[in-house]
């Protein structure tokens, strides 16, 4: 029997490790938190149909019972080593291991909106970030300022660390034009009497039924969109905030104050994959996420021999795409395996 | 709003400021209109902190109000500003240090100029040789003025005869503190504090005992703006960009404003009188504008120096109110008079502002 060893148990992760089980091969899933689901864990729902995140999760866990592989949680890689597919890994609790294959599955970052300096993120009271407003839709918690005010104007902005030159990311991230979308809709069934207004520079509804829940936005849910990129944020006495943007439809200069503002943070190649990447000497792109070997034909296939990717360590994906690309890779390193076998 | 946050940014943005043995680069009109500050700047330096500082009157203006007005072009203003160098390299000095905020831009869009695109340096080079003979070398460290105040702002205060509190009150002034553009705006990794939450002035008004006031046109131009300020036509821009600042900080009921640039404190200054003027509008409290400070001025009061010593009578608005507050000693009769005594006349006085 074949080992894999699958790094991170995340969406894409466990569906590749899942996958590969059922093809009859021994898989090791490595992941660095106590909890299975990487982002998606901390979700509450999902976009475009607004069904619980949880659905997914439980989806994962019972996929992980049939498949019965092994997955050693708060774990994380320490030593990389090999070459033309020999690889030996090491954890930092001193487990080694010489798999015959090994899928990176380690997923994204978040962009820290710190970053944007101009936002006021961590500074201004009521200024907050989309993975903030996620959460505390997942606590049930009602939305509101840091005064305990309900508010009365709210404004998401888009694009925060995406497509954007100041801060390195020329990258779209994808989702997070839908994330506004979706959130928009739940603070607006929460805040029924607030003006709701998302300032974006395109809006992106590439998916399936994207563009339906962008129109229901504006027509059922009184969500006004405005193209226009923030240029910065002060906060007025009252601890609301001063905006700055430019509406480029009308072509004039804007200024609102709003009492909650949500920035849509983009995704990066997080820490772990920058990690992973140099330590199996991996190429990566322009936005630090790792290449694959070839973007249109070999998508899970990296530059070293035995070392397969899956979601979004190689670009931002929606979880639907992540899904269909883990089982993509689990089908890659099958046939690789196989071949090596028969060799 | 968060403190930790803005401290948290100021960590990412601190730079190396040399210690000891500078060349001064002086500004052309902060010597007209608020002349005691470049006074104070040197006094502080030489007296109450003991650095060696050299002051040159070989000097020219670095031309960058010509240059942001598009009539001096790059080649002729790295020339100049090479000129500057040669002088400094031929004192023997290597810690460059500018007073003025706009020059403060110029040296360091030319600085980095020559590190992008060496050719530059080179044919710049070529052009100081061929027309004055001399020859540079780069400063090690490069500075603004306040950036020097702000290092040793400690030091100053511990020196101090009155500090930012109100002796009436005993609660600390509020200060709004306003930083040129050209300050930290092109190149924030050059501003201590960075672009949007600067600390070099912040961290002199805390240190000293006033409470710094974050309004939400904070980070807003001061009017200048060059081409809305030359252009006569456009004049009117520059006075709404100041009347916005003014309105918006006007809830906080400010006590002073500090600036570290001489086009801002000119216009922040100035364009009090002008909207009073026009509209009989003030910003201040009982009919006073609200007193508009350079840095170093501030730091003077802060040492004890005589306040027309300091240049204050030079000011549009009356500093008078802010005097008073710290408790700073002066003399009313001596406020136009000249050093020796002499009374030089009083000017005359506006209808709807002091």
């Amino acid at each position: 029997m074949n080992t894999v060893v699958i790094i991170g148990a995340g969406v894409a992760g466990v569906e590749a490790a899942s996958q590969l089980s059922e093809f009859g091969h021994e898989v090791i899933l490595i992941e660095k938190n106590s909890y299975i689901g990487g982002k998606l864990a901390k979700w509450d729902h999902l976009f475009p149909n607004l069904r619980p995140a949880s659905e997914i999760l439980n989806n994962m866990e019972e996929k992980i019972k049939r498949s019965g592989f092994k997955i050693l949680k708060n774990t994380e890689i320490s030593g990389i080593s090999g070459h033309n597919g020999k690889w030996s890994l090491l954890t930092h609790k001193g487990e080694s291991f010489e798999p015959d294959a090994i899928v990176i599955a380690s997923g994204f970052g978040l962009f820290d909106a710190k970053r944007k300096e101009e936002y006021g993120y961590n500074i201004y009271n009521n200024v907050i970030t989309s993975v903030d407003l996620e959460d505390k839709l997942k606590k049930g918690n009602r939305i509101k300022m840091t005064n305990g005010k309900t508010p009365r104007r709210v404004a998401f902005i888009h694009c925060v660390g995406s497509r954007d030159e100041k801060s390195g990311n020329h990258h779209c991230s994808k989702v997070c034009c839908i994330t506004g979308v979706k959130q928009a809709i739940e603070l607006r069934n929460q805040l029924p009497q607030a003006e709701i207004y998302c300032f974006y520079m395109d809006l992106r509804m590439y998916g399936k039924d994207f563009e339906e829940l962008y129109r229901k936005a504006q027509e059922n849910y009184d969500i006004q969109f405005i193209r226009g990129r923030l240029s910065e944020a002060s906060e007025n006495m009252d601890e609301s905030l001063l905006i700055k943007a430019e509406d480029t439809l009308s072509g004039r200069p804007l200024k609102m104050n709003v009492d909650l503002m949500i920035l849509l943070v983009g995704i990066e190649p997080g820490e772990d994959t920058i990690s992973l990447c140099k330590g199996f000497k991996l190429e990566s792109d322009s936005s630090g996420f790792i290449k694959p070997r070839d973007m249109h034909i070999q998508r899970n296939l990296s530059s070293q021999e035995g070392v397969f990717l899956a979601g979004a360590c190689t670009c931002p994906m929606t979880i639907g795409d992540t899904i269909d690309n883990a089982r993509a890779a689990a089908i890659e390193v099958h046939n690789y395996l196989r071949k090596k076998q028969s060799a | 709003m968060k403190k930790e946050g803005k401290q948290q940014v100021w960590k990412e943005y601190q730079k190396d400021i040399a210690d000891n043995d500078y060349y001064f680069q002086r500004s052309c009109i902060r010597q007209n209109f608020f002349p005691g500050s470049e006074y104070a700047f040197l006094k502080i330096l030489r007296e109450e902190l003991g650095k060696n500082i050299y002051d040159d009157a070989r000097q020219t203006t670095c031309t960058g109000i010509g240059y942001h007005s598009d009539i001096i072009p790059f080649e002729t203003i790295q020339t100049v500003v090479a000129r500057h160098f040669a002088l400094m390299t031929e004192k023997g000095f290597h810690n460059f240090v500018i007073s003025c905020v706009t020059s403060f831009g110029i040296y360091s869009e030319i600085f980095e100029t020559w590190k992008e695109f060496p050719s530059e340096l080179e044919r710049t080079r070529h052009y100081l040789k061929e027309a004055t003979g001399r020859e540079f070398e780069l400063p090690w460290n490069m500075t603004h003025a306040s950036d020097i105040i702000y290092k040793f702002r400690d030091e100053i205060f511990s020196k101090r005869k009155c500090s930012l509190v109100n002796g009436d009150t005993g609660e600390p002034l509020k200060i709004v503190e306003h930083i040129g553009c050209h300050y930290a705006k092109i190149f924030p990794r050059k501003g201590v504090g960075g672009a949007e939450f600067p600390q070099v002035l912040s961290g002199m008004i805390e240190s000293w005992g006033g409470e710094v006031v974050d309004y939400p046109e904070r980070r807003h131009c001061c009017g200048f703006g060059f081409r809305h300020y030359l252009v006569m036509a456009d004049r009117g821009y520059s006075v709404a960009n100041s009347k916005k600042k003014f309105e918006s900080m006007e809830p906080y009921k400010p006590d002073a404003i500090v600036c570290n640039c001489p086009g801002c404190t000119m216009f922040m200054d100035k364009w009090q009188y002008v909207i009073a003027e026009m509209e009989n509008k003030t910003y201040g409290t009982n009919g006073n504008g609200i007193p508009v400070l350079t840095y170093e001025e501030l730091a003077g009061l802060v040492l004890g120096y005589d306040p027309w010593d300091l240049g204050l009578q030079m000011h549009q608005i009356d500093c008078e109110p802010l005097l008073d507050k710290m408790k700073v000693k002066y003399d009313p009769a001596l406020k136009y008079a000249g050093k020796d005594g002499e009374e030089l006349g009083v000017p005359l006085q506006p209808n709807f502002i002091h």
